[in-house]
């Protein structure tokens, strides 16, 4: 054989040497990819755990859809998730577990335990997508480089609701709230806003979350003569409120209830009650009633049929939030890999992504990027959400 | 606009403070009647309530009895809770100090808090009232229909209660094994059998009221706690042991609370009752209607 | 202190110096170096329930209570005054030893059950104006980018950091308990536990003694409030409500409430019960929980330490 004869065939049984190679470690990469890990802390026991618990399965759920289709760049995803109980200690350590191991922390649940875990994230480096609402959570903004959050604020739920309010030609309200981080922040915000959008507080009472009965203070709310009551709480409360506004013969008061209310259990449990509450809430709770061609139908349908196929239970605001955070932070893993700094950035520019609570659009300045145009003003009509006029 | 006078607000506020009152007056009678066989106090008691409400969710709503049944069968069936606990882990821990005593008590409250966790979940319940229809209307102020109920079970357990006790053998003897075990088990009286006796009947009545409180308030597994705490100082308000003195501690601070949301501050509607208590704690330590001279005498 | 409180002294201290070597290599239970920092702060607490329930025979349902006076004075200080923490520490502990001055001269005269509700009721009192001053305290949201501590000029950034300084303040606060266990007072205490009328008919002034046991056993809680505001950084009044007060009294409990290294050990292992180890029973954990609290209950009433020693530990002066 000539030499240059041999030089070719050395050469191609190299490059096919190299290529195999090549092949082999890709393929190797493929097989035994390092999974993507993100950590995980909700209120799945404890007072929040209706909150905690829909969060928990739709994380799980999401977690394996994608693994089943191959995980994200070819890396399956590793959730650890970790129950805080609701208790602002619990959450705390938790997050100082998890920012050892994860590149981006989805959770916690409620504003007192997300408030107890911004902190430890801050120092460690590590991105954190809380799914409460308190905008202290994202404010002030240079202490907050590394913490977002995907609940809109109470202001944009008050905001909405003032608007309503205005169309009715309502300027005098009495407002009931319960004592515990959510019904603070909802009070905080509507006495704030109250006037710059030229409404009266008339009155403005409080009670225990574990409260029996709250007729006391409708009935005080009822001597100050008000054009409409806000109600801001979550869990049974809400129900008392609807079921003593209605024995006490106040329906001829309109009820606003807050955000919390937004979840279909409430309707039921409150029964005939419930007719005519109005409230404002986040798309992913009327997935059906949004028009075909609205940007969120295709994203909120599919997660409805998904999940209510797999709980046997409807869909809720809470569950959303998880969607949200799980979804933002596997689409920063896809794009710049497990990198915390690296996702920090990706979170900070991410523009117009299309999530069950709203198109968010994130910067150095907004930390939550929605507002109150990504909610809507619904009313309980036959046992069901309908849009208010 | 809604007419509403300042008098029918009275009104409506001493309906609603007597509704919780009479609540919390059944608890604290369950208090009571373990405290006088066994000198324990029961932090359980505030589970039975819970376990009374749920219980009658369970049967009106998964074996669709009617709701007087269901009350009846949720009352059954807490009692029996109540008799269980007896048996397995009381009756055990009968020599154990009076401090750790309270520990099992509240070890026995989480398991059972547990236990309708996992039954049925973390989701409040609602019960069809007793009877239904629109709230009576009384110079203004609604009364539910189903308030006039739980009177009306609270009247029926406080008399059922005082002939129990004043006239039946089993009543005297649960007094006197109060009074002096030793002395009751040498005139032949089964002090075990009333301690077991003594927690069953006092599981049923957590559940009269669990299962009347639900049509309002609505129950769910963790609603116990706050109830048996509410309970508790009406007892010792009352003087502990005295069941006339529950009733109207009980009361008392229902109507308490109630006026001090209506009229001063919502917020501090607890703390007001909380004060009251203290009040008259430090100016008649033996409670309002209890007796210095046993209050001395009882051990811890 | 008798020889063989030394000797337990010195294990302790030993075993404390070492534990975060131990556990540091392994990743696994790295973390736990943090886990015992929130049991040190608990154990503070617990000392005072101790001396105050173990000791002088007195319950306390408000121990949760001083604990969050203390945390509240602490952050509101720092964060809203900009007060030197070690300021703001001492002035905490003064305003929980007022607070339990005066709510225990009425309330100590009071026994058994009256006594606990008393203290019950007071502890929920202080949970409410938590929540419903608003101005002050934050409310329900509590407050948050709270300042962190500086020791001789260093600051406590580390978690290791911070659990030397915290093992370090409880065995400072031990040797302080062990040393009025052996004073006049502690004699006085033990008389009051055994047979409280006989030592008053001895001449031993009861009621000013409890007070005094009262008043150390809120100032160790406030302490430790203010230790949990600067290592937490942020507050919030769950952490300070009834249900905690109830769960200083089981870690006593559990541990052995007549020695105070039965607080010592039981408030570490149920630290770590409660944080920790039943994760892995998931949503069954609070089952696990009241099982092993009713075990302990039902079969080692006098709680842990009674598995050393025979006899119960009697601390003669």
């Amino acid at each position: 054989m000539s030499r240059l004869g041999e030089c070719v065939s050395r050469s191609i049984l190299a490059g096919f040497y190299v290529g195999l190679m090549l092949f082999l470690a890709a393929s190797g990469r493929g097989l035994a990819a390092e999974p993507y890990k993100i950590g995980a802390v909700f209120s799945i026991t404890g007072g929040a755990s209706f909150l905690g618990e829909p969060e928990k399965k739709t994380a799980e759920m999401i977690r394996d859809e994608i693994n089943k289709q191959g995980g994200i760049n070819g890396h399956p995803i590793e959730l650890i998730m970790l129950d805080d109980e609701t208790d602002p200690t619990k959450a705390n350590l938790a997050v100082k577990k998890l920012v050892k191991e994860v590149p981006v922390i989805i959770g916690p649940s409620t504003s007192g335990t997300s408030l107890a875990v911004v902190g430890v994230a801050e120092e460690a480096n590590v991105p954190l997508i809380s799914c409460a609402a308190s905008h202290k959570i994202v404010t002030p903004i240079e202490s907050r480089k590394w913490i977002f959050k995907v609940a809109g604020s109470d202001s944009h739920v008050v905001g909405k609701m003032f608007e309503h309010m205005k169309k009715q030609g309502i300027q005098k309200i009495g407002i009931m709230t319960v004592s515990d981080g959510f019904g603070a922040s909802g009070r905080e915000e509507l006495l704030r806003l109250a006037p710059e959008n030229g409404i009266t507080v008339v009155a403005d009472e409080r009670y225990g979350p574990q409260d029996t009965d709250l007729s006391a203070q409708l009935t005080k709310i009822r001597t100050s003569q008000p054009q409409a009551i806000v109600n801001w709480s979550t869990g049974p409360t809400q129900i008392l409120a609807v079921k003593n506004w209605r024995d006490l013969g106040m329906d001829s008061i309109p009820l606003y209830q807050s955000h919390g209310f937004g979840n279909r259990k409430n309707i039921q449990l409150a029964g005939k009650g419930a007719e005519g509450v109005r409230l404002p809430l986040a798309r992913v709770n009327i997935g059906p009633l949004l028009a075909d061609d609205h940007p969120q139908k295709k994203v909120i349908m599919e997660y409805t049929k998904a999940y209510e196929a797999q709980f046997k239970e409807p869909v809720s605001s809470f569950g959303g939030h998880a969607w949200d955070s799980m979804h933002l932070a596997m689409a920063a893993l896809k794009a710049v890999g497990p990198d915390a700094a690296k996702i920090r950035d990706f979170l900070e520019n991410t523009k117009g992504f299309v999530g069950q609570h709203g198109t968010f659009n994130f910067s150095a300045q907004d930390h939550n990027g929605l507002s109150k145009e990504d909610l809507e003003m619904v009313v309980v009509k036959d046992g069901d959400w309908a849009l208010a006029k | 606009m809604d007419s509403f006078s300042l008098g029918s607000a009275l009104l409506q506020y001493t309906v609603s403070g007597l509704t919780i009152g009479v609540i919390y007056a059944l608890v604290a009678i369950g208090y009571n009647i373990i405290y006088n066989v066994t000198e324990i106090i029961n932090f359980a008691q505030g589970e039975f309530v819970m376990l009374g409400g749920l219980f009658a969710v369970f049967f009106a709503q998964s074996l669709h009895l009617p709701i007087f049944l269901a009350f009846v069968a949720a009352i059954g069936l807490t009692g029996l809770t109540g008799f269980a606990m007896e048996r397995l882990v009381i009756r055990r821990a009968r020599s154990s100090t009076v401090l750790s005593l309270i520990i099992i008590t509240i070890a026995v409250s989480i398991l059972l808090k547990g236990t309708a966790m996992f039954w049925w979940g973390k989701n409040p319940y609602s019960l069809p009232p007793f009877s239904s229809g629109r709230p009576f209307i009384v110079l203004g102020a609604a009364i539910q229909r189903q308030a006039v109920w739980i009177f009306a079970v609270s009247a029926i357990v406080v008399v059922c209660l005082t002939l129990f006790f004043r006239r039946s053998a089993y009543g005297k003897a649960m007094l006197a094994s109060a009074d002096n075990p030793s002395a009751a088990r040498m005139v032949g009286i089964p002090v075990r059998q009333m301690v077991l006796l003594s927690f069953t009947l006092s599981a049923a009545i957590g559940a009269a009221a669990g299962v009347s409180i639900t049509p309002i308030s609505l129950m769910e597994y963790d609603r116990g706690a706050l109830l048996g705490l509410k309970g508790f100082g009406a007892a010792v308000l009352g003087g502990l042991g005295q069941f006339f003195g529950a009733l109207v501690a009980g009361i008392v601070l229902g109507l308490a609370e109630s006026f001090c949301a209506g009229y001063l501050s919502s917020g501090y509607k607890d703390a007001v009752a909380l004060v009251i208590l203290l009040l008259a704690l430090f100016f008649k330590p033996e409670g309002l209607f209890g007796s210095r001279e046993a209050a001395k005498l009882k051990r811890f | 202190m008798t020889r063989k409180d030394w000797r337990i002294f010195l294990l302790t201290a030993l075993l404390i110096a070492a534990f975060p070597w131990m556990v540091q290599p392994v990743k696994a239970v790295s973390h736990y170096v943090d886990v015992m920092v929130f049991a040190g702060i608990f154990a503070l607490v617990c000392l005072g329930v101790t001396m105050l329930m173990g000791y002088a025979g007195q319950v306390s349902m408000a121990q949760a209570a001083f604990f969050g006076i203390g945390a509240y004075t602490s952050a509101i200080l720092t964060g809203r005054f900009a007060l030197d923490p070690w300021l703001a520490m001492p002035a905490g502990a003064s305003l929980a030893a007022l607070v339990a001055w005066v709510v225990g001269i009425p309330a100590l005269r009071l026994k058994g059950h009256y006594l606990a509700m008393a203290t019950l009721g007071f502890g929920v009192i202080v949970h409410i104006i938590l929540n419903e001053e608003v101005e002050w305290t934050g409310g329900p949201s509590g407050m948050a980018d709270l300042p962190g501590l500086h020791v001789l000029g260093w600051k406590l950034s580390t978690e290791l950091a911070w659990y030397y300084f915290v093992w370090g303040t409880v065995f400072l606060a031990l040797l302080f308990c062990f040393h009025v266990l052996h004073s006049r007072v502690g004699r006085a205490l033990r008389a009051i536990h055994e047979e409280e009328s006989a030592a008053e008919a001895m001449g031993v002034p009861t009621a000013r003694y409890k007070v005094q046991v009262f008043v150390l056993s809120a100032v160790l809680a406030a302490v430790a409030g203010s230790l949990y505001t600067h290592f937490v950084t942020c507050l919030n009044p769950s952490s300070f409500n009834l249900m905690w007060s109830i769960r200083f009294i089981l870690m006593v409990m559990v541990g052995g409430m007549q020695s105070l290294w039965g607080a010592l050990l039981g408030t570490v292992l149920m630290t770590f019960v409660g944080n920790e180890w039943l994760h892995v029973f998931a949503e069954f954990e609070i089952l696990v929980y009241g099982a092993i609290l009713l075990v302990v209950a039902l079969f080692l009433p006098k709680g842990l330490v009674s598995l050393f020693t025979r006899k119960p530990i009697v601390h003669n002066a």
